[in-house]
């Protein structure tokens, strides 16, 4: 089927099935965060919990071109990156609650989240460290000789961190095949770009690297799945690294707690007007690619995954505990203090 | 057998394990055609191409975050830092990246990195370019820290290094890089957690690492002309550690004198020191003793570095205030 991009003026020849896709993954996150949401309330789940709800077009855009081998570096906001390349859920749902059938066996949580054998090298609690693991994976990918690629997700304000200018530098430099995807959410916690930068679009830094950039629509997961479309094949044919900026809004605060007072009113509606969601299932219906019978039957399919995901995490055991000293190293096992 | 230097034991390592497993890949500051600031790798850029020895911009973050993504997907990158001080600017990706990874990943991802840090002063090259900061490194659980004092070990360990699939951090002694000591025809791997006895002695355990093996060598020799016969315990690797042969050597000489060239202030010294007389409390006849620099960085001028170090004179005074 072919579709028109909104913004890209480019004919994209997107089959049904991978539209279709794209929507429960979209679903599948903002309803696997809204459920964190509300565990998180309850106390169910501890410590910092960051949602991705209203940035979900970018991680499933993007992912949406990506094969299981290619590599994925996350951020603290990571659940949305995990879900869109394929993460489990109920790993998922029980790490979060410090499960041992967690995705890190309860000791990673929400901001520690891997799948080594879906690439995703980590959600990373660390500002801007993505960017050198990522350019390290493209290193390496490009060292053995594969086509895979590096796609480093990252915020806005982690521009401003030495790591951003560094992998820059040298994913450009090695021609390395990663894809820089800028989520411009507008804040760093609850420091507006205006406030921590002198620039407006964040893929005009590339040109201090000689890499091509683009600032572009991030609650329009068409045009992320475009534009990173070309990224990708830009770095699986050798010719390097990509700076995509995609701008979007997050509609819940920081973190789970923080209200986002700091955040214009009349900002936060007009955003809400543009989320990503209800978008695309309109133009899924306008261009009579999905009925609204197939969207519900989507609904309840995604509900009844989070259900499950749930009930696997309540009643999936506490790690035991020896197991907090185990996993640190490969052949080791730290000299338990356990008292 | 035959003697080598220092600085030629790393590089036989690192060539050994390179022409074994192309999977090993050298990266950092002027490694390549220029051979390493210290001469560590010469010859190996023409050996293995540009390709598998690669020269970095000066930016250490890159070298070691690349490092950790690239250990984590397949290869086993050996990067050199220029100096141990210029850590600094590579901790996030050594301490929050790889030395968390495999936990915080419940076991699920691996980071076979090693770091190559030269450390220590002696050569008038000022405070950030003279540092020992082994404790920067020991007091991070998940890294490995290996600390080699001669050429053979300083091969065999680093063997050990580019296998272990955890991140290691090899600190390198600057002032031994030249010093010739004998390899056998065919060295082995050290394994880490093995301590080497330097010197046997039955009065006092000297417990030391690097540089400062030599000098407790020295220390010994001159306490041996006044009937006071030390054991030198060569700890090689800081963690794993090795306190077995600690725990032995200290009951059979019931003292044990520490020897650090880092500041004594909150150092790795200090947790030896600790270990044994928390350990060894009842096979003690005096309080441990801690010799290191003095709590200052460490100064330019060679009056006053002298000054600042520890030296041979140190320990021999701090053993025999011992007795």
């Amino acid at each position: 089927m072919a579709l028109h991009s909104e913004t890209g003026g480019i004919h994209l020849s997107i089959s049904k099935e991978l539209l279709s896709e794209m929507y429960r993954k979209m679903l599948r996150i903002r309803k696997f965060e809204k459920t964190a949401s509300v565990f998180f309330a309850e106390g169910k789940i501890p410590g910092f919990v960051h949602l991705y709800i209203g940035e979900e077009a970018i991680a499933v855009g993007t992912c949406a071109n990506l094969r299981d081998d290619d590599f994925i570096t996350s951020t603290h906001r990571g659940h949305g990156h995990i879900v869109a390349k394929g993460g489990n859920l109920k790993y998922m749902m029980a790490e979060l609650f410090g499960k041992e059938t967690g995705y890190c066996k309860g000791k990673g949580g929400s901001m520690h989240i891997a799948d080594a054998e879906l690439g995703i090298l980590g959600a990373n609690g660390i500002v801007g460290a993505g960017h050198l693991i990522a350019t390290g994976s493209a290193w390496s990918a490009q060292y053995r000789g594969t086509d895979q690629v590096s796609v480093c997700f990252f915020g806005d304000a982690s521009t401003n961190q030495s790591t951003f200018h560094e992998a820059m530098n040298l994913a450009s430099l090695w021609k390395l095949p990663v894809i820089f995807v800028c989520e411009n959410n507008l804040y760093g916690i609850s420091v507006s770009q205006a406030r921590h930068q002198n620039i407006k679009d964040i893929s005009q830094r590339a040109v201090g690297y000689g890499m091509p950039a683009l600032s572009a629509d991030g609650n329009d997961v068409l045009t992320v799945y475009e534009k990173v479309g070309q990224a990708v094949s830009r770095a699986r044919a050798g010719e390097g690294p990509t700076l995509l900026e995609f701008k979007t809004y997050r509609q819940h605060g920081h973190f789970e707690g923080d209200s986002g007072a700091y955040r214009p009113k009349e900002e936060v509606e007009a955003w809400l007007q543009k989320d990503p969601l209800p978008r695309f299932e309109s133009h899924l219906l306008e261009s009579s690619i999905l009925t609204e019978e197939e969207l519900e039957a989507v609904r309840r399919e995604v509900d009844e995954e989070i259900r499950e995901a749930l009930e696997f995490a309540d009643a999936s055991p506490y790690p035991a505990p020896e197991s907090s000293v185990q996993d640190i190293y490969s052949d080791l096992i730290e000299e338990a203090r356990i008292r | 057998m035959r003697k080598i230097t220092y600085g030629e034991g790393i590089r036989e390592a690192l060539r050994e394990k390179m022409l074994e497993n192309k999977d090993v890949v050298l990266l950092g500051e002027d490694v390549g055609p220029y051979g390493g600031t210290f001469g560590v790798t010469k010859g190996l850029w023409e050996q293995f191409g540009e390709e598998r020895v690669r020269d970095t911009p000066i930016s250490e973050g890159v070298i070691v975050g690349a490092s950790v993504g690239a250990a984590a997907t397949g290869l086993r990158p050996v990067a050199e830092l220029m100096f141990i001080d210029f850590l600094t600017f590579g901790m996030d990706g050594l301490v929050n990246q790889a030395a968390k990874m495999r936990y915080m990943f419940g076991g699920k991802i691996s980071v076979p990195l090693v770091l190559r840090l030269p450390a220590g002063g002696g050569i008038s090259a000022g405070a950030q370019h003279s540092g020992s900061l082994e404790a920067w490194v020991t007091h991070v659980p998940g890294l490995k820290v290996v600390y080699p004092s001669n050429a053979a070990d300083a091969w065999g360990l680093m063997l050990t290094a580019i296998d272990d699939d955890n991140p290691v951090v090899y600190i390198e002694s600057k002032v031994l890089y030249s010093q010739k000591s004998e390899v056998p025809d065919k060295v082995s791997k050290v394994p880490f957690g093995s301590a080497a006895i330097a010197r046997e002695g039955a009065d006092v355990s000297i417990i030391t690492y690097g540089k400062q093996v030599h000098d407790a060598l020295k220390a010994a020799a001159a306490l041996a002309k006044d009937g006071i016969e030390a054991e030198v315990i060569d700890l090689r690797s800081l963690y794993p550690l090795d306190k077995e042969t600690i725990f032995r050597s200290v009951a059979k000489t019931h003292r044990a004198l520490v020897v650090t060239e880092e500041v004594k202030r909150g150092g790795y010294g200090g947790e030896l020191s600790a270990l044994v007389s928390e350990q060894c409390f009842d096979e003690l006849d005096a309080p441990v003793v801690r010799i290191g620099a003095l709590d200052s960085p460490v100064p330019y001028s060679q009056v006053l570095e002298s000054l600042v170090l520890p030296s041979v004179e140190d320990i021999v005074k701090g053993v025999k205030e011992m007795f």
